[in-house]
């Protein structure tokens, strides 16, 4: 049972990641190699500002930290579509190298400033305890990393299928200048679909702190190359099949580095990816939210 | 009379990369009726369209009603009263035929959607079906209905709706051309000319990127020579 909600937690990580890539992808068709950054420089902005909260208030603390990591990630996304990507809509080679460049100088950026070691992240007593489920002693700080993955989903379903920016962005993957000529300014909804993928990028990179105790500038791009398989297997420009793969990527590698050997987990994620792009090279979630 | 000149095209250039398609198209369509727009495949019929709209690269004067369109992003062009029926219907396999239609509104506008279901009341019975499901007679009702939708718009840009369609179908969309060109103004592209000729009273005809005919439909289709010259076909065969 442990295992198994690891590998939930694990999968509750990428996804945050691999929701707002796939949205950009299928929408945009730009593949952000910056969304790791987004991640680490929320992480360590939100850590700092959770420095400045008293040492006795670590509740507050965590709650100053994933709104700063949220709202820093969303900002940091925001400025990277903006100055960077929409000059270079119509050039992908271009995008590629810019989001590639940004990743490399935000990641130097972060070791220059807080150094390359991991930094200690202060719980709350309540998520350094276990909660007893199924016989097992599960860390709260993992239930907390599901439970917010749960809740981003259930508001992005909710955002893509209930508002008209969300059937904006649906109708958008599918075909973008069709939408542009029903009069629809698609531009809009580029930055805020950067915005969104920002914000639950911040909100993993603070909840990846939670989940190890602590933060470390290598984390997010660690975690965005499984997530990028996660949104390949799962389905470019769909959230559902983003969570659904995420999950068995998480659990995939769990299981299999524990019961194989520490890597097999990592190698088997590769080649399930090898079988669906084979199999099914849409992913299995195709282009719907 | 004469009717007054809705869309004035100027000097219309598009080039992909070295390859020029449109050398300077210039054309007028009147306000009220169907205007067909004709010519040998790959004569730039589509281009004209996806350009005039600003949907690829262009230079040129696109006149609505006298207000200048060319510098304008392309949905602020179709924003400015202009509904669109793609080449290739294109509407949205994933989407509902509900969702369709909300995408196609605009904020403000009057809403045709008793008129739309009266010309096709398939789309209301099928308000809840995927579009991808559809077939492709009932996805051209879901793109003519999205142009249609919209009361503000002055002008109906329609690019080959009868494209691989059964011959039922085919006069449908016709009936539904001619229904629309009561109340706004019809830029129709078709290969078909036996419905060009049934529902246009205008014709432009464009070769190799240039407008090489202006003039009513009846005397293209009707004098052999010029049908020949123009659209490479005998006169009199299309009716």
């Amino acid at each position: 049972m442990l295992l198994f909600v690891t590998g939930l937690g694990l999968g509750a990580l990428y996804f945050l990641i691999a929701a707002g890539l796939s949205l950009i992808w299928g929408l945009m068709r730009v593949l952000n190699f910056a969304h790791a950054s987004f991640f680490t420089v929320a992480a360590y902005l939100a850590w700092s500002a959770s420095q400045h909260v008293p040492a006795d208030a670590p509740g507050l603390r965590l709650i100053v930290s994933l709104a700063v990591g949220t709202a820093v990630g969303g900002a940091f996304a925001a400025l990277t579509e903006i100055a960077l990507i929409r000059p270079l809509y119509a050039r992908p080679t271009g995008q590629i190298l810019v989001t590639v460049g940004l990743a490399l100088a935000a990641l130097a950026l972060v070791q220059g400033s807080y150094g390359s070691d991991p930094l200690q992240v202060t719980l709350p007593d309540a998520l350094t305890k276990t909660t007893s489920l199924a016989g097992a002693a599960i860390p709260n700080s993992r239930l907390l990393v599901i439970g917010a993955a749960t809740a981003v989903l259930g508001l992005l379903v909710f955002f893509l299928r209930k508002t008209r920016y969300g059937l904006i962005v649906r109708a958008g993957v599918e075909n973008r200048e069709m939408v542009t000529a029903l009069g629809i300014d698609v531009q809009g909804a580029f930055t805020l679909v950067f915005v969104i993928g920002g914000m639950a990028a911040g909100l993993a990179g603070v909840l990846a702190g939670a989940y190890d105790g602590s933060i470390d500038p290598a984390r997010g791009t660690a975690i965005l190359i499984f997530a990028f398989i996660v949104v390949v297997i799962g389905g470019l420009g769909s959230v559902t099949g983003s969570a659904a793969a995420a999950v068995l990527v998480g659990e995939l590698q769990q299981f299999l580095n524990f019961y194989a050997a520490a890597g097999v987990g990592d190698f088997a994620v590769v080649l399930l990816l090898a079988a669906v792009l084979l199999i099914r090279p849409g992913g299995f979630g195709g282009a719907r939210a | 009379m004469e009717r007054p000149v809705l869309l004035e095209v100027r000097d219309l250039h598009v080039a992909f990369g070295e390859s020029q398609i449109l050398h300077g198209v210039s054309l007028d369509v009147r306000a009220g009726g169907i205007t067909a727009l004709l010519g040998r495949n790959g004569a730039g019929k589509t281009t004209t369209l996806r350009g005039l709209l600003g949907l690829v690269p262009r230079t040129g004067s696109v006149k609505l009603a006298g207000d200048e369109l060319a510098r304008l992003p392309a949905h602020l062009v179709i924003r400015a009263g202009i509904g669109y029926v793609p080449e290739n219907r294109d509407v949205f396999g994933s989407l509902t035929v509900a969702e369709n239609l909300r995408l196609a509104e605009r904020p403000g506008a009057t809403l045709r959607y008793a008129y739309v279901y009266e010309l096709f009341p398939e789309l209301r019975e099928r308000a809840g079906q995927r579009a991808g499901t559809l077939s492709g007679g009932q996805q051209q009702m879901v793109a003519l209905a999205r142009a249609f939708l919209n009361a503000e718009n002055r002008l109906m840009l329609v690019d080959e709706p009868t494209k691989g369609l059964s011959p039922l179908m085919v006069k449908r969309v016709a009936d539904a051309l001619r229904a629309a060109a009561a109340v706004t103004t019809v830029l129709l592209v078709e290969q078909n000319l036996s419905v060009a000729s049934a529902v246009a009273t205008d014709a432009i005809v464009i070769d190799q990127g240039r407008v090489t005919f202006t003039g009513r439909v009846a005397d293209l289709i009707a004098d052999r020579e010029l049908a020949r010259r123009h659209l490479g076909i005998s006169g009199g065969a299309a009716h």
